[in-house]
């Protein structure tokens, strides 16, 4: 499915701005993703497109609206050189794919075709012809994504 | 191999005599925050654990304070969400708006948080209270809501950067100064995943207002906390305000750290991070006449009492320039009221400044103070990202209050050592 690529220090507040955060319903945060950077991004991403970005994905606010919003607009994961910390653990624990590649984020445009396989950690660009690998999760992050989140894998284990 | 400050207190919170950079561990917390925006999410998955009952009433701070008081129909329907919850869970810690405050200057005041916590916050600059000596770092809402429900936190041991402090403050700056230095040397990431830890000889010629202003951004560094060795200011502050008695780790001579970054504190001068990320900092000197539309004192980084004084010793006698809108907001209550004892809210006023009651408001685009298309706006507060005050081609320009006073007086970007 479909790239959107971004750049550098990708912010909370763009991906989803404060005047929203008077609402939580992921489909309404969805149709106001990063908006103030990116017009066209809630009308045309897919269900199972994919961004892709720089250094410092999420950086900003601990708003876990902004992962929940990448989420319900449909992105199956988000790529890049690196992510903020709060992010990173807000994706985590809501289920959101991340991954940490370099050199994919590098030469990812937007439009590029990609397919990405979690458990064997190889990110396929079909537009340019080339395959990617990447570290999977240590098993304690891996437990978590693999139960879809924190909240599920909790409610497996009992509080 | 010798432990930091942080990988102490962490050590202490999880039973392990000893923690390694990069070790998950799952810690115990002595404090959940939430507020109006994050709360909401929290109380969805804490109800979604079925938990029988929250880990501890009395380690559970909620403040509403972000679109509080209500700035509009949805921000009263959150608001009243994390009310019932407070009241139905007999939260100890629920502020209302007469007794509220921004969230980060109001945990410290009422002595909620004293050095050797470990505090986790659904709101980013939850760092803040690094400045007591204790962990606090900030996350998401899911976090929140398992937190209360259990009392526990998932983390990765992070590793350190020291930042070495020597000399004194020159007149006029301040706390905000070093910080948007060490963010504008470091990058928006050069302390990600990592501790920044404060200590040297510098740190005595800080107060706790600036010490509270730095550890506050140490988030905007990257950082997953900022804290400060703790000294006699430290201690004194702490028993002014809290029953509780702190826990005094101190990291360990053999101690590794990433990297030592040492300040000349007596070397900074007033400071501007431009748009559209803290680290682009600059002094004077290095920019022109750049025209202002508003100025903001104010926020969880520069609403406290220091903040307002010196604004208030810049303002008095003074006229806010008539293409400036200057709007004054007081942290808490209690600053408001101290802020008014001394004398200054009627300084702000007579200078033609707004005072509002303590809210986030302005900072982070949600009311009281919103840029219109193209606006320019010098603030105190911590984040100058693209659209963060207003419309998306509004700009934001972080200085200490000293700047943001003196802005207000000129129109333009102004110094006020040039006074």
């Amino acid at each position: 499915m479909k790239a959107y690529k971004y750049f550098d220090n990708v912010d909370t507040d763009v991906i989803i701005p404060a005047r929203y955060l008077n609402h939580s319903e992921p489909a309404y945060l969805a149709s106001h993703c990063m908006e103030d950077i990116d017009e066209a991004f809630a009308e045309t991403v897919k269900s199972g497109d994919f961004m892709v970005a720089g250094e410092n994905f999420g950086c900003g606010s601990s708003r876990e609206h902004a992962p929940i919003a990448i989420k319900a607009a449909g992105i199956e994961a988000v790529i890049a050189k690196s992510f903020a910390r709060i992010f990173f653990r807000n994706a985590i624990n809501i289920g959101l794919p991340i991954i940490e590649q370099t050199e994919c984020a590098e030469e990812c445009q937007t439009g590029h075709e990609l397919s990405v396989d979690l458990k064997a950690g190889i990110i396929e660009n079909k537009t340019l012809q080339k395959t990617y690998q990447f570290e999977p999760f240590p098993d304690f992050l891996l437990e978590i994504v693999n139960h879809n989140g924190l909240i599920e894998k909790l409610k497996e284990k009992g509080v | 191999m010798g432990m930091t400050m942080t990988q102490k207190i962490l050590a202490a919170h999880c039973g392990a005599a000893e923690l390694k950079v990069g070790n998950f561990i799952e810690a115990d917390l002595d404090l959940v925050l939430g507020n109006d925006i994050t709360a909401p999410v929290a109380i969805k998955s804490y109800e979604a654990l079925k938990a029988q009952k929250v880990f501890d009433k009395n380690k559970i701070a909620l403040v509403p304070d972000h679109f509080a008081p209500n700035k509009d129909i949805e921000a009263a329907q959150q608001c009243k969400t994390m009310r019932l919850f407070a009241r139905e869970n007999e939260i100890t810690n629920y502020f209302e708006i007469g007794e509220m405050g921004i969230e980060h200057a109001l945990l410290p005041e009422k002595g909620l948080v004293v050095a050797g916590d470990v505090v986790i916050g659904a709101d980013s600059h939850t760092c803040t209270y690094g400045a007591l000596g204790a962990f606090s770092t900030g996350i998401g809402s899911t976090d929140m809501g398992v937190g209360m429900a259990t009392g526990k936190c998932w983390f990765r041991v992070p590793s350190a950067i020291k930042i070495n402090m020597t000399g004194q403050l020159n007149q006029w700056v301040s706390g905000k100064d070093v910080i948007l230095h060490l963010i504008g040397q470091i990058g928006v990431d050069g302390a990600r995943y990592k501790s920044l830890e404060f200590t040297g000889e510098g740190l005595e010629s800080l107060t706790m207002d600036d010490r509270f202003t730095m550890a506050n951004m140490a988030i905007e560094a990257g950082a997953k906390n900022g804290i400060f060795e703790v000294d006699a200011k430290t201690i004194a502050y702490i028993a002014q305000h809290s029953k509780r008695t702190p826990k005094v780790y101190a990291a360990d001579a053999d101690a590794v750290y990433d990297e030592e970054i040492t300040i000349d504190l007596s070397a900074l001068k007033p400071t501007v991070a431009f748009p559209h990320l803290p680290e682009n900092t600059k002094t004077f000197g290095e920019f022109g006449e750049i025209k202002v539309d508003q100025v903001v004192v104010g926020s969880c980084t520069n609403g406290r009492f220091d903040d307002l004084k010196i604004t208030a010793e810049i303002l008095k006698g003074h006229k806010v320039h008539q293409d400036i809108r200057m709007i004054i907001i007081p942290a808490t209550q209690k600053i408001y009221m101290d802020a008014m004892k001394a004398g200054f809210i009627e300084t702000f006023i007579e200078a033609g400044a707004v005072v509002s009651t303590p809210t986030c408001g302005p900072c982070l685009g949600g009311y009281m103070g919103i840029l219109a298309e193209g606006e320019r706006a010098v603030a105190t507060t911590n984040r100058n990202f693209v659209g963060r005050m207003g419309h998306k081609t509004s700009e934001v320009y972080l200085a200490s209050p000293a700047v943001a006073a003196m802005t207000a007086i000129k129109g333009y970007i102004a110094s006020p050592e040039a006074e």
